[in-house]
């Protein structure tokens, strides 16, 4: 049983690092813009926020937990807006190919945040491992009372608030995109934005506000990884980068949903960690088992395809650049 | 309209253009292809901006920036690629856009929709997805989209291209009901026919620049033609009679399933002979695609069924050009087109989709030439020069309006880029010959050279099968008309006798069993 609550607690908190990456490429994907630079938009918020938390940790001996948590908040959502902004310059004004600007994206944000990485470490002297403490426990505080309760407390009321927060973007998110004019407008947009155009529609702004709000919300999943995750430290040894592809992975899990990307997280996380809790496991096939979550996409990819149903499929203009007076 | 002038790069779309637009009247703007028409509507409705000149919504000059401005003037055009997103159902295409004061309502916005139908006499289920929908019934959303924002100036452009005679006609009666309500309404055509019939006054445009404009009553569709192209030009359609008629293909018990598992064929037999123009009529989707494809060796036939390709005799004029083949006849089914045209089976394929199957938009007329013979001579390297020679042959011949022969096809208008696809085809004499709407959105002045280019190639021996969607045209230009409705073959008629009605009843009636089509 402890086994279980363990690896189910494991499962959630590595699903909710992915599932915020993925919950902002949902919504930059319904503008139609595929953005690969998920990981490195979550690379930016995560060292952002950790930037931000250090900054304010060292500039006060009594540092106030509310303003711990602004101000790294605020950092990180910003840093990864900014990534995002970065890349609906060069594909949406400039026109450059999405794929390409969203690759190169993922290695400039993963520098960036690995040479201030450094930095801060350096800065952090002592053992040369930065530290923000009190700002990891504020985000790790989990409900007082509920977490008490047996089996159910360890299991859902055991979590920083972030966690809370993923699940109810997700379902703000399906909220927004299913039944206000303005979602409706964005999905038109991602579809088809000649007609979203003729419609009267600011395809331009729609499309630099959705991948930038959708990018700061991806770099939420940086700021938890490394609030939270990994306890307010920084580790350059490339785990974001992996989590972020994941991420991008979960989005065609989800079929561009945004609810079903909350279990599909959680699922993620649980056959990540797996191997962990599965005794006798030889290194070779712990391996095997990380593989697992990747094998899951392609098999949802591969049925997704045969079943043909519209609504499942990714925004028909993905990818694909938009301008009013091209033939 | 006051003095418009729009170029694109090198190429002037309009010219000092003066339009007019008065309230309940039904103006038809006319004009070749590649004459600006569409450009010019598309200035009032937001998507272009004019380089030069002014633009008067009663009596008031105004700036046109975006759609969004047109639709506050009231101003709305129905695009000829509709302007609809699939996967959202009719009432969220309708809405789209608006700013409406109040959350997203649907429910509302079905009752006003389902009001605005009954006013004009449609027909329209708010909750059907667009992907679901026939080509007519996109149309009406378009239209219904338009008078839910509340036009007063409706453009509708080349609204008739894909319906039938019976949809046309009741397109029609909704345009009538929209002039007594008071609106102006624009419509762009080709067909003469129907602007005799629907219009109150006619703008004619020739390469960019406004020739003039008269009221439908005093004009006829020769004097029309005229102002259209600067010359004279003769309105029939030949039919020269080809005297030896060889089978050339046999097609027997053909079914195909689509990808999406929809029977597009269902059973279908007939022959084409050489010397003869065989016209297939049918309401888009019919099966007419499919068709083809299975010929073409594009899509796999079920089990059962045939394609048997007679070549032809040694001594015919199309028969010295191509590699002899077994004189029995040569299975089609299962071939893939390199297979079928190693065989020696000279066929030549004018896809619907022109940009899609036909060209490849981003390259130039040379390069495109080259898709067909780039197999041709010896050595790792391509020769560019006959290509480049085809290019210009076909350039001179078909009048193909082009800055140059490496602008990338793309960029040419409709019709000059059919003008390349069929040029192409043509050139390499081929015994079977399969145009899928080779003069839609055609000018008629164009039409007419590709009609004359298929009774060249009809003259020579070949096999022509003339997919169609005009009725007028193919009773005209065809020997004999194969209709397909749903799949099924509902009949084949002689078309020096069939009537349109005739036709158009066997097109949108199935055959029941045991009846005699």
């Amino acid at each position: 049983m402890t086994q279980f609550i363990a690896l189910f607690q494991a499962a959630i908190v590595f699903g909710t690092v992915i599932l915020y990456g993925a919950l902002g490429e949902i919504l930059t994907e319904k503008s139609g813009n595929l953005n690969l630079g998920v990981p490195g938009i979550m690379y930016l918020g995560g060292i952002a926020g950790l930037a931000g938390a250090f900054f304010y940790e060292l500039s006060t001996p009594n540092p106030v937990p509310a303003l711990c948590l602004i101000i790294s908040f605020v950092c990180a959502f910003a840093a990864a807006a900014a990534g995002g902004l970065i890349y609906s310059f060069l594909t949406i004004t400039l026109r450059a190919n999405q794929n390409v600007t969203g690759l190169t994206l993922t290695i400039f944000g993963g520098g960036v945040a690995n040479f201030f990485g450094g930095a801060l470490n350096t800065m952090a002297g002592g053992v040369g491992q930065i530290s923000v403490a009190a700002t990891s426990a504020v985000y790790r505080v989990s409900i007082p009372g509920l977490s008490g309760i047996p089996v159910a407390g360890p299991l859902v009321f055991s979590y920083g608030f972030m966690v809370y927060l993923a699940i109810a973007v997700a379902v703000v998110m399906l909220m927004f995109l299913g039944r206000t004019r303005v979602g409706l407008n964005l999905r038109a947009v991602g579809e088809n934005p000649a007609t979203a155009d003729a419609a009267g529609i600011p395809v331009t702004r729609y499309k630099y506000l959705a991948t930038c709000v959708g990018a700061g919300i991806s770099g939420l999943g940086g700021l938890y990884y490394t609030m939270d995750y990994v306890k307010g430290t920084w580790a350059s040894e490339g785990t974001i980068e992996a989590l972020g592809w994941l991420a991008v992975a979960l989005v065609i899990f989800a079929v561009w949903k945004s609810v079903h990307a909350i279990w599909g997280a959680y699922l993620f996380g649980f056959l990540t960690w797996l191997y962990f809790y599965i005794p006798g496991l030889s290194r070779s096939s712990q391996e095997l088992f990380k593989v697992i979550p990747y094998v899951v996409t392609i098999v949802v990819l591969v049925v997704m395809s045969t079943r043909k149903k519209r609504e499942n499929q990714p925004p028909a203009h993905l990818g694909l650049p938009y301008f009013r007076e091209e033939r | 309209m006051r003095g418009i002038t729009k170029t694109f790069g090198p190429i002037v779309a309009n010219h000092k253009v003066d339009l007019e637009i008065r309230r309940g009247e039904i103006l038809s703007l006319l004009g070749e292809n590649g004459s600006g028409k569409t450009t010019l509507m598309n200035m009032l409705s937001g998507i272009y901006f004019p380089d030069e000149g002014e633009i008067l919504v009663g009596g008031q000059s105004v700036a046109i920036r975006s759609p969004k401005d047109a639709f506050d003037l009231k101003i709305g055009m129905i695009h000829q690629h509709f302007k609809l997103v699939d996967v959202l159902t009719a009432a969220e295409n309708i809405v789209l856009g608006l700013r409406e004061p109040g959350g997203l309502n649907l429910k509302a916005a079905a009752a006003r929709i389902r009001e605005i139908c009954g006013r004009y006499g449609f027909q329209v289920d708010p909750e059907q997805k667009v992907y679901d929908m026939s080509v007519s019934q996109k149309q009406t959303v378009e239209i219904v989209k338009v008078l839910y924002r509340g036009a007063d100036i409706l453009i509708l452009d080349e609204p008739t291209a894909v319906l039938t005679p019976q949809e046309t006609e009741k397109l029609f009666d909704v345009l009538r009901n929209m002039k007594a309500d008071g609106k102006a309404v624009v419509i762009i055509t080709h067909k003469l026919h129907e602007v005799m019939e629907i219009s109150d006054r006619v703008a004619v445009l020739r390469k960019g620049e406004y020739i003039g404009d008269v009221a439908t009553s005093e004009t006829s569709p020769q004097a029309l033609t005229d102002m259209m192209v600067g010359r004279a030009v003769s309105l029939n359609i030949e039919r020269p009679l080809v005297e030896t008629r060889n089978l050339r293909l046999e097609v027997k018990d053909l079914s195909v399933r689509t990808a999406e598992g929809v029977l597009a064929l269902d059973n279908v037999t007939f022959q084409a002979y050489g010397g003869e123009i065989l016209g297939v009529a049918g309401i888009s989707g019919s099966g007419q695609k499919e068709l083809l494809e299975a010929i073409a060796g594009l899509q796999s036939a079920l089990p059962g069924a045939h394609i048997i390709y007679h070549p032809p005799a040694p001594d015919e004029p199309v028969a010295g050009r191509h590699v002899p083949v077994d004189r029995a006849g040569e299975e089609l089914v299962g071939k893939d087109p390199l297979q079928i045209r190693r065989i020696g089976v000279s066929m030549a394929f004018v896809p619907e989709d022109r940009l899609g199957m036909g060209l490849v938009g981003s390259m130039g007329m040379p390069d495109n030439m080259m898709l067909k013979s780039y197999r041709a001579g010896h050595g790792p390297l391509a020769d560019r020069r006959p290509s480049r020679a085809l290019a210009q042959k076909v350039k001179e011949e078909l009048e193909v309006v082009t800055p140059s022969l490496s602008t990338p096809v793309r960029r040419l208008s409709g019709g000059n880029v059919q003008k390349v696809l069929v040029g192409r085809e043509l050139a390499s004499s081929p015994t079977l010959l399969m145009t899928a709407y080779a003069v839609r959105g055609l000018d008629i002045n164009t039409s007419y050279t590709i009609y004359r280019l298929l009774n060249e190639q009809k003259k020579q021996g070949a096999a022509v099968i003339f997919v169609g969607e005009d009725l007028d045209v193919l009773l005209e230009l065809c020997d004999r008309i194969l209709v397909l409705c749903a799949g099924h073959v509902n009949g084949v008629v002689d078309a020096r006798t069939a009537t349109k009605e005739e036709v158009g009843l066997l097109m949108t009636r199935l055959k029941k069993e045991g009846e005699q089509a």
